[in-house]
């Protein structure tokens, strides 16, 4: 089913904050494997410049995804939540996510299109901080598959 | 900011450090709860085929995390990375089994960029096949 193109250059009011917790980075590095020190001991990340640990690049994602949720499933919208998979993704930095950052998330949509016969979403994510500076950007490309036996699935990362 | 790679000190071609990042079903069990995305496709066999998969897949953003490391690690500083995107073109299959499957991952500089920064190009495969496309890192060297 075609979204409703009405929907381009449509913004989301901004998010509640999420408070960024020293616990919850280490459990995501952990979970990723990653042992930087950054991630876990403060005064590593001190020593490199940051008034706390740091997050990991990809960490931020968890946010800006739950906050692209009251698009998704914005019933006007019309997705097919069922068939989604995750397309493409990006990232621009202002600086790095730390522990105690209180980061509010705007979305905005940015494309609709129907390319055969799927529905195909752009989300624009912009992250703020408790004082209104800009932290990340995140671009998220959806992917609503076309409703078809699955003889060839290349689908890479279903957000169902 | 304190990148442990000199600006100068790199080229177009330049290298970094090949790494292998293996998966098991564990390792998508315990992403899922940090992450906290529970789409059963990356825990449930079952479910993953009933809806055309050929078995549990891995999280993309968990190949994604793993992809960033070979650039964090070469830095030292994972916020000398100002840019990151990939784009999703397969999914890392991984078996129940004791192997699960293995990410690897290559990189080298691109193109040197304005204000010390370079961008880095990743090749992302698991078991030969190119799971990652258009995987770019915009970097700050010192």
């Amino acid at each position: 089913m075609a979204l409703d193109q009405s929907f381009v250059g449509r913004t989301y009011p901004p998010t509640d904050p999420y408070e960024v917790g020293r616990e919850k980075i280490r459990e995501f590095a952990e979970a990723v494997g990653d042992a930087n020190p950054a991630y876990t001991d403060p005064e590593a990340a001190k020593a490199l410049g940051y008034a706390d640990v740091i997050a990991p690049p990809t960490f931020v994602f968890s946010i800006t995804f739950k906050a692209a949720g009251q698009v998704v499933q914005d019933p006007q919208l019309g997705l097919d939540y069922s068939r989604v998979v995750h397309g493409d993704q990006k990232f621009a930095y202002r600086r790095p996510v730390r522990a105690g950052d209180r980061l509010t998330v705007t979305s905005t949509i940015e494309a609709v299109k129907s390319m055969a016969g799927n529905d195909i979403l752009d989300i624009r994510g912009e992250v703020h901080d408790e004082s209104g500076e800009h932290v990340v950007t995140a671009w998220t490309k959806l992917v609503a598959r076309a409703a078809e036996p699955a003889d060839s699935v290349d689908a890479t990362d279903g957000k169902a | 900011m304190t990148a442990k790679i000199a600006y100068d000190d790199v080229e177009v071609g330049t290298e970094l450090p090949t790494q292998s990042f293996p998966v098991k079903r564990a390792t998508l069990v315990q992403y899922a709860g940090a992450s906290g995305d529970f789409n059963p496709i990356h825990w449930n066999e079952k479910f993953a085929k009933e809806v055309g998969l050929p078995d549990v897949i891995a999280h993309g953003m968990f190949t994604m995390a793993e992809a960033i490391r070979v650039v964090t690690d070469w830095t030292g500083d994972p916020g000398a990375v100002v840019g990151y995107g990939v784009r999703f073109t397969k999914p890392v299959v991984v078996p129940n089994d004791d192997q699960g499957a293995v990410i690897e991952v290559t990189g080298k500089v691109g193109a040197k960029l304005d204000d010390n920064t370079v961008r880095v190009d990743l090749t992302v495969t698991s078991g030969g096949l190119k799971v990652l496309g258009m995987s770019r890192a915009v970097v700050r060297l010192a």
